[in-house]
Formats: structure tokens, C-alpha cells, sequence
């Protein structure tokens, strides 16, 4: 019934009736969002950059005088400085493997085609939609000491191997774990490889590899460019798995932001540690967007 | 066509590579089956005692409770949050919608052990530590980015003339948006609605914040399991959750098409 009012006065008056009542809708709409974004998000990061400038006292207790004691601290501290670096190190390792490793994968990916392709795709989607504790805990199946790699190796005669609880098993299993997303992000960078390129070089007498060296691996760096990124990215704050193969031997920075916060209760130390690490992710961002400006 | 044989080199590495992709989630196929009272691979010997174990242990029941409701709830709020915000963003373009869409997704870039630190030192003002509206507002500031990039692009590639078409023949605003544009995109809402529930039900190091004594997510509770006895009891109950993902990524895959929504 009251439909037919609206319809008889819709065509005319709509860009003004908009203006003068679309504000108020507007922010209506997004007022929700804008709520749990300030709160949850805007209010906490703000915080912790304050929060790197408080005084930590031994009982656990903050005082709110702004100080540049934490970071001094840090700074100074020759145990942070190569937590930082062991941190950036082992992130970087973990990045060239996943590249390595998901390389093969995201090529083969984009030569095959139909079903085959899409059973393939959701089988490197699927991971992701894992639980990193679930995966974590395969990878403990594996390396551990009664693991399968152990235990076939003494079905063979061949002294149990160290994997786990050192770095060794902290890499395999992140570079497991980053695998899909450098997939994905190598897919979404391959379009520029064009077939008949690769047929004109190997018409005119390139060998295989001759062709993947300048003609496939080129074309293909920007996706290469951005998984690495992402891989580094993830993988310098990824906590999980370091904490759980890693068993408390290993130490980077996103374990210790961890224990710091939860288990020493030293709040100032973890705000500032965290702020280093997106120190790292600006730095990466940079040389990313060199990277980019030179391949292109 | 023009599509480039694929040389048998690639093949063996790619299928090499795939195996070790898949290795962890594999052998925990067979680890569920152990009759070993510890983890070992290969088992000993078989049972399948492990399954039962899981619904016996009460810690593990009640945290799988509390991981269902809140992702029940985050992701109800996630679409109610986020599909006027995307409408707004999208169709009504306000001034700075550019930047107000990026401020929205921003958490997204935020590592989550950052993430996580920052809430909870805000939150535990508020009293929110290891409270159920605590983790589900947690919860919330990951998976509303999610929601908003999803809708706003199946928002956004909606062919307008058929809203306009309803309008013109005297359908309410309202009606045209909830009989035209929310039939129209459906395949969004199913994609929302499985992507915010997983990231909700799978997330863990906010939770691990969030999470105390008194009450704890399923991949909190596995972490802590894990942490301290890798018994074949998690490897049960991952086959459970690898089950449970793959019934959802096949019921979204045959409603939206699961590849076109990562690949485009």
C-alpha cells in the first residue's frame, strides 16, 4: 500500500532527497564498525605505543612516566639485538625455502587446467583453512624422536636425527605452513607468463633450463617479489609453531613478545618488542617497493 | 591451446612438493588410530580408543562448546556489522569511503601477536580478559575485515539496473535491498559467512591472550595439549577438524565456487 507513494515521487526528487537524509544513514550504517574499529583496534595500538614508554618495575606493576628506559634497554641489550637478528635471519631461510618449494607447485598450477586444477587448488587452499595447531602437531608426528623420519631412518640403520626443539623444526614446519599463501601469491603474479614466449626461445634452440632461467623466472618476479613479503611478513610473527617445535629453545622475537606479555607480566618490554616488529615489516615494505620498481 | 606441455621434471617436483605440503595433515589420519598410549609413527599397534577419549575429556567438550558458539556469534555480528557497512561504503560512497574502507581492514595487516598484546592490555581495563564478550569482540576485529572486503566486492559487481528496475516498478529502498540485492548476493554471504566462522573457529593466538582458567577456545586448549603431551588424542581430534573444514569448503565451493573466491 504505502509502496505507491514512494514510487510516484522516486524518479524527480532522488539526488536531493539523498544528499539531505544520506548523511545521517550513512553513519548510521557504519557507526557499528567504526565502534568495534576504535575500540578494538585504534584504541589498543595507540595504547601500546604508549605503553613502550612506560617504567616496568620487578613486581610487575607499571608507572606511568613516560621513559626511554624500555627502549634503551632494548636497544642496548646485546640478548635483544640477537633476538632481532636471529629473528630476521631465520625469517628469511623460511622465506627462500617456502619460495622453493612452492615454485613447482604454483607452476604446475598454471599449466594444467579444467577439474584437475581446481581439485589441485582446493588441496593448497585447504591447509589454510587449518588450524596452525593441527598442522603444527602433524609436523611434531613427523620430527619428533618416534617420529616417521626417526623411525625410518632406524629401520635402515641410520643414527635418530635432531629435528625438533631447534631451529631445524621451526623452519621445516613454517615453511610448510607459509607454503599456500606463497602459492597463491605466486599464481596471482604469474599472468605475464605467456606460453608462446617460452615456445619462441625454445624453437630458436634454448634448452629447458635456459628458458626457466630467463624467460620464466623473470617474467614471473613479481609474484615472486610479493610471496616473499608475505612469507617474511607471516613469518617473523608467527608464534605458534616456533613456540611448539621450537619448545622453548628457539627464540624470536614473536615468542619472546609472548612470554614477556603473558608469563613475565612485562608489559612495557612486549609494547616495545612489538613495535619492533613492525619496524621490520616497514623495512621489508621498502625493500619490497624496490624491489617491485626494479623488475618492472 | 596455446597451454605449455608440462615437462616430467615438473611433474616429480610439484608431486613431491604437494606430498610434503600435505605430510602434516596426512599422518594424522593414521597417528587417530593409535592403540600406543603416547605418540608414535608408526603406531604400534591400532585401536580406536582415541575418539571416544576426546568426548570423555571434559576440558576438551567444553572448549569445542565455547570455540562453536563463538563462532556462531562472531559470525551473526560479522554480517550484521558488516553488510549495511559494506552497503554504506559501496552504494552510498560518503566522503573518504577510499580511506574509511582501508582503516576497516587494517587489523588484517596487523600481525596478530601485536594484535593480540594490544587488546589485551586494553581490555583487561575493562574487565574483558577471559570473558566470553571479550573474545567474541576480539574475534570480531579479525573478521570483520573479512566481511567487509567480501561484501563490499560482491556488492560492488552487482549489476545496478535491476535494483533500479524494482525501485522504478515501487519497491521500498528496504524491499529492494532485502528482496533484490540480498537474494542477488548470495554467493557473498555464503562466502562471509564460512570465512568469518572458520577464521573465528581456527583462530588462536588472540585467543590465547583472551583465553584464562576459566574458559578456553578448542585451538587454545589443543595448544595447550600439545604443548605439554602430544598424545594421539590431538591427532583425533584434527581429523574431526579436518573434516569439519572440508565439509565447509566443499558446501562452499558447490554454492560460490571456493577457487574463484581466493583466485581470481
Amino acid at each position: 500500500m504505502s509502496a505507491v507513494a514512494p514510487a510516484a515521487a522516486m524518479p524527480a526528487p532522488l539526488p536531493a532527497a539523498e544528499r539531505s537524509s544520506g548523511l545521517p544513514l550513512v553513519v548510521l550504517l557504519l557507526l557499528p564498525i567504526a565502534l568495534v574499529n576504535a575500540f578494538g583496534f585504534l584504541a589498543p595500538v595507540f595504547n601500546l605505543l604508549r605503553m613502550s614508554f612506560y617504567e616496568s618495575q620487578a613486581t610487575g606493576a607499571m608507572v606511568e612516566v613516560y621513559t626511554f628506559a624500555t627502549w634503551a634497554s632494548v636497544l642496548r641489550d646485546s640478548f635483544y639485538a640477537e633476538l632481532i637478528l636471529n629473528s630476521i635471519l631465520v625469517s628469511l631461510g623460511i622465506t627462500l625455502m617456502t619460495l622453493v618449494c612452492s615454485y613447482p607447485i604454483a607452476l604446475y598450477l598454471h599449466r594444467s587446467s579444467g577439474t584437475w586444477r581446481t581439485i589441485l587448488l582446493v588441496l593448497v587452499i585447504s591447509p589454510l583453512l587449518t588450524s596452525a595447531v593441527v598442522r603444527t602437531y602433524g609436523w611434531v608426528a613427523i620430527l619428533s624422536e618416534n617420529g616417521l623420519v626417526n623411525n625410518a631412518l632406524g629401520a635402515i640403520g641410520i643414527a635418530p636425527l635432531k629435528l625438533m626443539f631447534n631451529k631445524t623444526g621451526v623452519v621445516i614446519g613454517l615453511t610448510e605452513i607459509l607454503m599456500p599463501y606463497m602459492i597463491l601469491a605466486l599464481l596471482a603474479g604469474f599472468g605475464r607468463l605467456d606460453p608462446r614466449v617460452e615456445e619462441a626461445a625454445s624453437t630458436l634452440g634454448a634448452p629447458p633450463w635456459k628458458v626457466f632461467r630467463h624467460i620464466v623466472v623473470p617474467l614471473t618476479m613479481p609474484g615472486i617479489a610479493l610471496g616473499s613479503l608475505l612469507c617474511f611478513v607471516l613469518a617473523v610473527s608467527s608464534f605458534i609453531t616456533p613456540k611448539l617445535l621450537g619448545g622453548g629453545r628457539v627464540f624470536l622475537l614473536a615468542t619472546e613478545i609472548y612470554d614477556q606479555a603473558i608469563v613475565t607480566l612485562n608489559w612495557p618490554l612486549a609494547a616495545t618488542l612489538s613495535i619492533l616488529v613492525l619496524v621490520i615489516f616497514g623495512g621489508a615494505l621498502v625493500l619490497y617497493t624496490r624491489a617491485l620498481r626494479a623488475i618492472m | 591451446m596455446d597451454e605449455r606441455p608440462i615437462s616430467p621434471a615438473l611433474k616429480i617436483l610439484a608431486c613431491a612438493m604437494f606430498i610434503f605440503l600435505l605430510a602434516p595433515l596426512i599422518v594424522v589420519v593414521p597417528i587417530s588410530f593409535s592403540g600406543d598410549s603416547y605418540m608414535m609413527f608408526p603406531p604400534s599397534s591400532w585401536s580406536t580408543k582415541w575418539y571416544p577419549a576426546i568426548f570423555a575429556d571434559g576440558k576438551m567438550v567444553s572448549a569445542f562448546w565455547t570455540s562453536l558458539l563463538l563462532a556462531f556469534v562472531v559470525t551473526v555480528l560479522s554480517l550484521l556489522i558488516g553488510l549495511p557497512a559494506a552497503y554504506a561504503l559501496v552504494r552510498l560512497k560518503p566522503r573518504g569511503a577510499e580511506f574509511l574502507s582501508s582503516l576497516f581492514t587494517a587489523p588484517l595487516l596487523l600481525p596478530t601477536i601485536v594484535l593480540g598484546l594490544a587488546i589485551l592490555i586494553v581490555f583487561s581495563g575493562y574487565g574483558l580478559l577471559a570473558t566470553f564478550q571479550g573474545l567474541v569482540a576480539a574475534h570480531l576485529v579479525v573478521t570483520l575485515p573479512y566481511a567487509i572486503r567480501v561484501l563490499s566486492t560482491a556488492l560492488a559487481t552487482l549489476p545496478i539496473p535491476v535494483e533500479e528496475a524494482a525501485a522504478t516498478l515501487g519497491a521500498s529502498p528496504l524491499t529492494v535491498f532485502r528482496r533484490v540485492t540480498l537474494p542477488m548476493m548470495r554467493s557473498g554471504i555464503v562466502g562471509t559467512t564460512a570465512l568469518c566462522f572458520l577464521v573465528s573457529f581456527d583462530e588462536v593466538v588472540l585467543s590465547l591472550f583472551m583465553t584464562g582458567p576459566r574458559i578456553s577456545t578448542l585451538p587454545v586448549a589443543m595448544y595447550h595439549r600439545v604443548e605439554q603431551q602430544a598424545d594421539p588424542l590431538v591427532a583425533a581430534l584434527s581429523v574431526l577438524l579436518v573434516v569439519l573444514t572440508l565439509v565447509v569448503v566443499l558446501v562452499v565451493d558447490r554454492t560460490s565456487g571456493l577457487a574463484k573466491t581466493f583466485v581470481k
